[in-house]
């Protein structure tokens, strides 16, 4: 799927990153170089509008230059380079703080999925739109009696000559009320062992017979819907790695969301506050030191937590390049999401009665922000497999313990 | 690539879990403990370790090392823990080597380093002054007495204190009780008139002693690093100190990991295996994402200090405090999983058990690392 991994010399790579660094410095507005608030996030599709000519002008750039998917191949509108150049090109723009100039679901899961499965036709149609950000894709696996038991899903698909004949719902679908497409995962065989009749489908949500119902999260925001599928026509040629294949899709999918999952707290896209300088602004301090002693306590924790993650990133990283294997990606979800969540309740205690501004007057946007995300955050460690689930799978495919 | 090993590297590693296994299993400190061997540890097995060039991993080539790195060592360090093999690696190829080797004067180096690489003298750093590691808290006193200098105070947790033929001392030789500045580094031979060494039993059974100097006179020659300036020297000297430790913490954790998951796939209760009930399951899977963790840390602080020894400091107290948290989880983890045969003394466990405990006290506890961390942050 991706670029063939190489070893590339570092003389290369180091030249490229001087070229990158400059390209970058000159095709960077500097409005995109600045934290960025949940509206200013741009993520493409059919009703889409840029948040700013900059931002338009950033995305197009980018665009033109490959670098919105680095290492898909150039065939389909990527970058066609190996990870080692990807990885430089994120160095690059992080140094700058340049913004991510497209935020989608596309990239992150379903492209990945598509190169590995796909036909060549699935590719040429919905690879290019996804890097031209033409399309926005949503999520359709959960299901209201299926969560963690992914595979009891019972929204269905009926043979019917030359389409299939959809009926059900899907929940928790983020961003559905607002994409163009959707990717589900649906029963097209019920008699069998219940991860082998399960098929994964593209589907246009305009097409008649599918609709969507915003739910509100104690965020405040409506992230997510509930979507509904009653009697939708799918054409055939929308059905991914072949009849009853669709759990193997969904798991190499999966590996993806949960890597994404795993990196949210190094690179969070609207990060505003880092805990220790946070620390320093609110907290009083005693010769250079928090003087809370618990507080320094517990920013020392999750400092030196995510410095062990960040290395452990970097280790898996260069166990990929060197081909090698390790337990390490396996457990990078749960520490991740789980360093999330510490990172979110620290905040709330650093910023004290200021960060616990609902809206309005008297608190930043930054606090108010602190506080929207420490809500979030919480659903970091159930969505895309729960931490327990994560534990589950650690225990059954790397310590290989007996199941019950 | 530091995170990553080489293939040279993958070689020493099995090497030395293949001869430590076949030469010194936990075993053999079993047999040393029972003996109360007065040595505490096998001098024909450190010869054969020297032999391997154990001693002189770090060494460059003109001292008769192998300048193979510190991550090479840190290796062997690994496997040491998982083994619990008694020996002088830590205080003399890892503490005392790299104090002469950052601090020493040119005759020391030539005299004393290509000894210490053929494993024939051996050395200890006496520090401590207290029940917890303040290196820069040092009341020991060096005063001049016409070229020279008297040594006067009391050690204490001095690792290998007792079968060391020199010793590293800290002594104060200006400024305040408590302070980096006016320490001084001075190499005292174990059996110096006025020195007195009192061997201590430690839970680990491994070798410790309190020392105590009464009017011990050293030349100036003697002075390892520059008068008042021996922070220069010890501190990094610690930092290695650490870092190598927390390789063999991760052995320790390592092994102790394993043995646990072993026995939770044979002992059944209830009429099924215990490695089945979810609540251990759990807890192993979090001990598992903890290992990864900590191995990747321990990585990039080994080759912190050859590559990027800027980073040493942050790095050691990183390596140290994480890997201190983590042997205390998993041997405390390993003994409950166990059920009633984790707590008896022919299970291996307790060994374990008891190593780390000592470890985690040597060169700063979690606590003081934390606090360090945090002040190199800078909060
Ligand atoms: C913010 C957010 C965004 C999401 N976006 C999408 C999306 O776009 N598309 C989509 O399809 N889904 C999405 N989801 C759904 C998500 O995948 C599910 O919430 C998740 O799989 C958990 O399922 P559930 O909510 O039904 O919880 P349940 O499975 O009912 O879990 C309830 C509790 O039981 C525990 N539990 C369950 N099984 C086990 C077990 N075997 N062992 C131990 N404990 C167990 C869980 O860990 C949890 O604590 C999203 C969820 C969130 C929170
Ligand atoms: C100091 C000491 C004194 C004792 N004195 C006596 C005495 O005087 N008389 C006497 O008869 N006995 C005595 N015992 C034995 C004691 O009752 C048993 O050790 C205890 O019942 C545990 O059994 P086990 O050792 O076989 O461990 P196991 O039952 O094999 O347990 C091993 C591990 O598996 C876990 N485990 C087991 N089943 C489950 C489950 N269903 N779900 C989750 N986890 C599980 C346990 O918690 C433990 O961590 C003593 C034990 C000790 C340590």
């Amino acid at each position: 799927m991706t670029a063939a991994i190489r070893r590339e010399s570092v003389q290369d790579l180091e030249q490229f990153r001087i070229e990158a660094r400059q390209w970058l410095q000159d095709n960077c507005p500097e409005s995109q170089r600045q934290p960025i608030t949940p509206e200013e996030q741009f993520y493409g599709g059919r009703n889409a509008r840029f948040p700013s000519e900059d931002a338009r002008l950033w995305f197009e750039r980018m665009r033109d230059r490959g670098w919105i998917c680095p290492e898909w191949p150039a065939e389909y509108g990527g970058g066609g380079l190996s990870p080692q150049h990807a990885k430089i090109i994120k160095e690059e723009m992080k140094a700058i703080r340049a913004r991510t100039p497209l935020y989608s679901i596309g990239i992150w899961m379903l492209g990945p999925a598509l190169l590995e499965f796909g036909s060549e036709e699935q590719k040429q149609q919905h690879i290019p739109a996804i890097i031209n950000a033409e399309v926005r894709w949503c999520q359709g696996y959960s299901e209201p009696g299926a969560g963690s038991d992914l595979a009891s899903l019972q929204c269905r698909a009926e043979d019917q000559g030359d389409h299939f004949l959809v009926n059900g719902s899907k929940i928790w679908t983020t961003g559905a009320d607002k994409s163009d497409w959707i990717f589900c995962l649906v029963r097209t065989n019920p008699d069998v062992k219940k991860q082998e009749g399960i098929s994964f489908l593209l589907i246009d949500m305009a097409d008649p017979g599918v609709s969507t119902t915003p739910i509100e999260l104690i965020s405040g925001e409506s992230e997510f819907c509930q979507t509904f599928f009653d009697n939708v026509k799918v054409p055939k040629e929308n059905l991914v790695g072949g009849l009853n294949q669709g759990w193997s899709v969904a798991k190499a999918l999966l590996v993806h969301e949960r890597k994404l999952m795993s990196e949210l707290g190094s690179d969070s896209p609207r990060e505003v506050l880092a805990p220790n300088a946070a620390a320093r602004e609110y907290l009083e301090m005693v010769d250079g030191k928090v003087a809370d002693a618990q507080l320094r306590m517990d920013l020392v924790d999750y400092d030196m937590e995510m410095h062990a993650i960040g290395l452990t990133h970097f280790r898996t990283f260069e166990e990929k390049i060197a081909g090698e294997r390790s337990a390490a990606p396996l457990v990078m979800k749960y520490v991740g999401t789980e360093a999330e969540k510490t990172k979110s309740e620290l905040l709330l205690a650093i910023l004290g009665s200021q960060g616990l501004g609902w809206e309005g007057e008297g608190f930043s946007t930054a606090e108010l922000d602190t506080l929207r995300l420490w809500a979030m955050s919480k659903a970091m460690t159930i969505a895309g497999g729960s931490s327990e689930v994560q534990l589950n799978v650690i225990a059954k495919n790397v310590l290989q313990l007996p199941q019950s | 690539m530091a995170l990553v090993l080489n293939e040279e590297q993958r070689f020493l590693q099995q090497s030395a879990r293949e001869f430590l296994g076949d030469n010194a299993p936990v075993a053999s400190l079993r047999a040393l403990r029972d003996s109360r061997d007065p040595l505490g540890y096998s001098s024909q097995l450190w010869q054969q370790m020297a032999e391997l060039g154990w001693a002189s991993i770090i060494l460059p080539e003109e001292y008769g090392g192998l300048d193979f790195g510190f991550t090479g060592l840190g290796l062997v360090m690994e496997e040491a823990g998982r083994t619990l093999t008694a020996s002088p690696l830590f205080a003399s190829a890892v503490v005392g080597a790299s104090a002469l080797l950052l601090g020493g004067s040119e005759t020391h180096k030539q005299n004393l380093l290509s000894q210490v690489a053929a494993g024939e003298l051996t050395l200890a750093l006496a520090l401590e002054e207290s029940p917890h590691h303040r290196p820069t808290r040092i009341a020991t006193s060096a005063t001049a007495d016409g070229d020279g200098f008297l040594l006067n105070g009391c050690k204490t947790f001095v690792v290998d204190g007792h079968s060391a033929d020199q010793l590293l001392v800290v002594a104060r030789s200006s400024g305040d009780s408590n302070g980096a500045d006016g320490l001084s580094l001075f190499l005292v031979p174990r059996d110096a008139a006025g020195v007195s060494i009192q061997r201590t039993i430690m839970a680990d059974s491994r070798n410790a002693a309190n020392i105590t100097l009464e009017q011990v006179r050293v030349s100036a020659e003697d002075l390892v690093g520059e008068l008042d300036h021996g922070w220069q020297v010890l501190e990094p000297v610690l930092d290695r100190g650490r870092i190598a430790l927390s390789a063999e913490m991760l052995g320790i954790a390592l092994e102790t990991f394993d043995r646990t998951v072993e026995y939770l796939k044979e002992r059944e209760q209830f009429g099924v295996l215990i490695g089945s009930f979810q609540a251990l399951q759990h807890r192993a899977a979090h001990m598992q994402t903890q290992l990864e963790l900590s191995r990747s840390v321990v990585l990039q602080a080994l080759s912190a200090v050859d590559d990027t020894p800027e980073q040493v400091p942050l790095m050691a107290s990183l390596a140290k405090a994480r890997l201190n948290q983590l042997v205390k989880l998993v041997t405390n983890e390993a003994v409950q999983m166990h059920g009633g045969i984790g707590v008896t003394d022919d299970l291996e466990i307790g060994f374990f058990l008891k190593r780390a405990r000592v470890a985690m006290q040597i060169f700063g506890d979690t606590g003081f690392h934390k606090d360090r961390y945090a002040t190199l942050c800078g909060y």
